[in-house]
């Protein structure tokens, strides 16, 4: 008898002839976002994978809620295929969910049974029945309820008989790999990490930009931001970083540029320079944590304004979504408290007292001449700082 | 760059190569631990005795009045809940001021949560309270008076002396507790004579390692434990002693009793004044005069030039500062010791913290002086309209 997980996966059943490439990319997820579980063994088979060799270190399980493309997973018991180890194996599944019920005065419970090994004497119905007939004799309190069970005995007949009665949430989506690579804007506030994660779990694999103004921001802010790619390497696997040097182009534009358009120019030069990187990176898209109408540069007409600065397409996941939404993700995805830390980001430094919120595109576009554009960017891209956050 | 220029002494200081030499030597022969019966708990208890011996000189008292804890907080707080405990049958009255440290703000939060009443006496704008307001507020079930020496961001000196003689000649009863971790070793401190019952001291403001703090009691003085354990350090405070720390402590005391000119700080002060005065007319001075100021803190603002900017481009260029009074235009609040003095809003964000040491030399603040006017300079073009 071992202790196994087993691990479902979701849409790629749609994936038709696509399909053992996301299968291969999600198996090579999964091996990596293991591998500081020691000697782990994952192993395919149809329509899931099993790990095997699991260890006891119990945030195993925390890893593998984070890979994306697992719809769910449950911590079984993998035993022979033989009635006698299917019975053992069955009562410590129940008891095990007895001790995890707590109070009750009768627990319901049931058995599903299923069988893709045809050879196994027993077919699924009978299976269900003998196991339940088992249970019930062997202990005091329990009850059958086919409805609506507290606890369901699942039995699979496969190679091997596997005995389960948890079934936890994955983190869904899609394997990180299979949609190709966005460069996210990343400020350190509370909306970008949500960002690159939602648009992450579709598949896509993040490079991360990240604008640096000392003395304005510090290298507490820069370290913040690191701190966010490390959490969010636990979802999307290893992420670059670029750290571009700001505070000159900042400058530039705050001494010659008229005051109300500084953080719509500034959100310019940022698109710009991000859809450079983006190229070096083989990123096809850039991905921000915009809202409508959070702030002045969040309007209908400031977005005009700021997409019309690349020609790279922004996707912006939150968009539609409000800040109290955008909040409960980044608590569950762990980046919020990292994220409320109050350091300066380039974001906040600057801020025109009255910025514009129906900026007409023609004006800041002759605005944007007023400062030498091509060689700042180049000479902010020439110094940026890469660093690879493996998790 | 050059070798960096260290003046962010008011938040720690750096270990003195000699006491660090100590504290090794201590922690690597001297391991035994104190309560121990046999030979090497007895060199250990021999280590401390002379720590202890070393803080009741320096500060005029007998030896048995020192207890040591791991640092400014924990004295803090033992002092101010210790005394509360031992004397609420008495009354539950405390009085201290509006710009103490945290350590004794929150401390006294959490009193009056715990059903104590607190009066938080107010300080002028150069950051110092009147001692006839801490005496006036005085009641009959007042049982606790505490009373930082130096403030911590502006580097005010209270009349800790005179609250202490108006409180006791009129047969008043309160014990009086000085949070004097900024003060002792930089200016005269007498416990004694000042009337104080309690004291707060620290070591790593002194040069001493991190992770080591004492209280002075008074004798006759009862402070109630706030942990319990093994009963060390008269029961005050149970706990295995940090026998290096506490040596290290020591032998900081004694280098800077013995071996140090302690009008050296003023020296360095005053030069640091003069040059700023000259090369940057726009400064302005938080809080008192320099000369009425403690000797190794100056808080200064150079508007509208903000604090944590200036202190980034300063650390940019090899110098370390504090500001003091930490906001950042996200969580836009104004520290409580600006906010009890009345200095506005621009001039406390642009306020930085310059706070020296005997281990600063005279070049170096010469060349700080240097850079933070090419600071100033760089700066004052780039500042939110």
């Amino acid at each position: 008898m071992e202790k196994v997980l087993l691990l479902r996966y979701g849409e790629i059943h749609l994936k038709g002839l696509n399909r053992p490439y996301f299968e291969r990319v999600l198996l090579s997820n999964i091996e990596k976002a293991l591998e500081a579980y020691g000697d782990v063994k994952v192993i395919k088979a149809q329509g899931r994978y099993y790990i095997e060799n699991l260890g006891d270190d119990p945030r195993i399980y925390d890893a593998v809620s984070r890979i994306f493309g697992i719809i769910s997973f449950s911590p079984a018991l993998k035993v022979e295929k033989s009635m006698d180890a299917i019975r053992k194996a069955a009562e410590l599944q129940l008891k095990e969910a007895m001790e995890a019920q707590g109070d009750f005065n009768e627990l319901t419970f049931k058995v599903e049974s299923r069988r893709s090994d045809k050879s196994f004497p027993l077919n699924s119905m009978e299976l269900s029945r003998v196991i339940g007939a088992h249970l019930l004799k062997n202990f005091s309190g329990i009850k059958v309820d086919v409805h609506q069970p507290m606890v369901t005995i699942n039995i699979e007949i496969r190679e091997w008989a596997y005995v389960y009665h948890r079934i936890i949430s994955g983190a869904g989506g899609m394997p990180v790999g299979t949609n190709g690579k966005a460069a996210l804007m990343l400020s350190g506030g509370i909306d970008s990490p949500v960002a690159g994660w939602m648009i992450s779990k579709r598949g896509v694999k993040l490079t991360a930009v990240h604008f640096h103004s000392f003395p304005y921001t510090s290298d507490r802010s820069k370290e913040k931001v690191i701190e966010l790619c490390r959490i969010l390497t636990r979802y999307c696997g290893p992420i670059r970083l670029y750290v571009v040097p700001f505070t000159r182009i900042q400058q530039e534009l705050y001494q010659k540029c008229p005051d109300n358009m500084l953080t719509l120019l500034m959100r310019r030069f940022m698109m710009k320079i991000g859809e450079i990187i983006a190229g070096k990176e083989g990123a096809s898209v850039l991905i921000t944590g915009e809202s409508l109408g959070q702030v002045a540069s969040q309007t209908l007409e400031s977005l005009i304004v700021t997409d019309d600065a690349v020609s790279m397409p922004i996707l912006r996941p939150l968009i539609g979504m409000d800040k109290i939404e955008i909040i409960d993700i980044a608590k569950e995805i762990d980046t919020y408290e990292t994220s409320i830390l109050p350091y300066e980001d380039c974001c906040t430094i600057f801020v025109p007292k009255h910025p514009l919120t129906k900026p007409r595109l023609d004006r800041i576009r002759e605005a944007e001449t007023l400062v030498e554009g091509e060689e700042l960017i180049k000479e902010a891209v020439a110094n940026v700082e890469v660093i690879d956050i493996k998790g | 760059m050059e070798k960096e220029i260290y003046l962010d002494n008011a938040a720690t200081t750096p270990v003195h190569p000699d006491i660090a030499k100590t504290v090794m030597e201590c922690m690597v022969n001297d391991y035994g631990n104190p309560s121990s019966l046999h030979r090497l708990g007895l060199n250990a208890e021999k280590k401390l005795k002379a720590a202890r011996e070393e803080l009741a000189m320096a500060l005029g008292v007998n030896a048995d009045g020192i207890f040591f804890t791991s640092g400014g907080t924990e004295a803090n707080n033992l002092a101010i809940i210790g005394t509360a405990l031992a004397r609420k049958n008495r009354g539950k009255h405390c009085i201290t001021t509006q710009i103490e440290h945290p350590s004794v703000l929150n401390t006294f939060k959490y009193l009056e949560k715990e059903g104590w009443e607190v009066t938080y006496i107010p300080a002028d704008r150069q950051g110092i309270v009147d001692p006839d307001d801490v005496a006036n507020a005085v009641r009959p079930d007042t049982v606790l008076i505490s009373i930082m020496h130096v403030n911590n961001e502006i580097g005010s000196i209270q009349p800790v002396k005179d609250i202490g003689r108006l409180i006791k000649g009129k047969g008043m009863t309160p014990v009086f507790h000085v949070d004097a971790i900024q003060s002792f070793g930089k200016i005269d401190l007498k416990p004694e004579s000042w009337g104080i019952d309690i004291l707060s001291v620290s070591g790593h403001k002194i040069h001493a390692p991190k992770g080591v703090g004492a209280l002075y009691i008074r004798k006759g003085i009862k402070v109630h434990p706030v942990h319990w354990g093994g009963g060390q350090e008269g029961g005050v405070r149970s706990g295995t002693e940090n026998v290096p720390g506490i040596v290290g402590f020591g032998e900081a005391v004694r280098w800077i009793e013995n071996d140090v000119d302690k009008k050296y700080l003023y020296l360095l002060k005053g030069i640091l004044v003069a040059g700023l005065k000259e090369r940057v007319s726009e400064m302005v001075i938080n809080g008192p005069e320099p000369q009425h100021g403690a000797p190794h803190i100056l808080n200064v603002s150079f508007p509208p030039v903000r604090g944590e900017v200036m202190l980034h481009a300063l650390e940019d260029k090899g110098v370390y500062v504090g500001t003091g009074s930490a906001c950042s235009s996200r969580r836009g609040n104004v520290s409580p010791v600006f906010e009890a003095t009345g200095l506005g809003k621009e001039i406390a964000q642009s306020a930085i913290r310059i706070s020296l040491s005997y281990m600063n030399t005279e070049d170096e603040i010469y060349r700080a002086v240097d850079l933070i006017e090419k600071c100033v300079r760089e700066l004052e073009g780039f500042t939110r309209r």
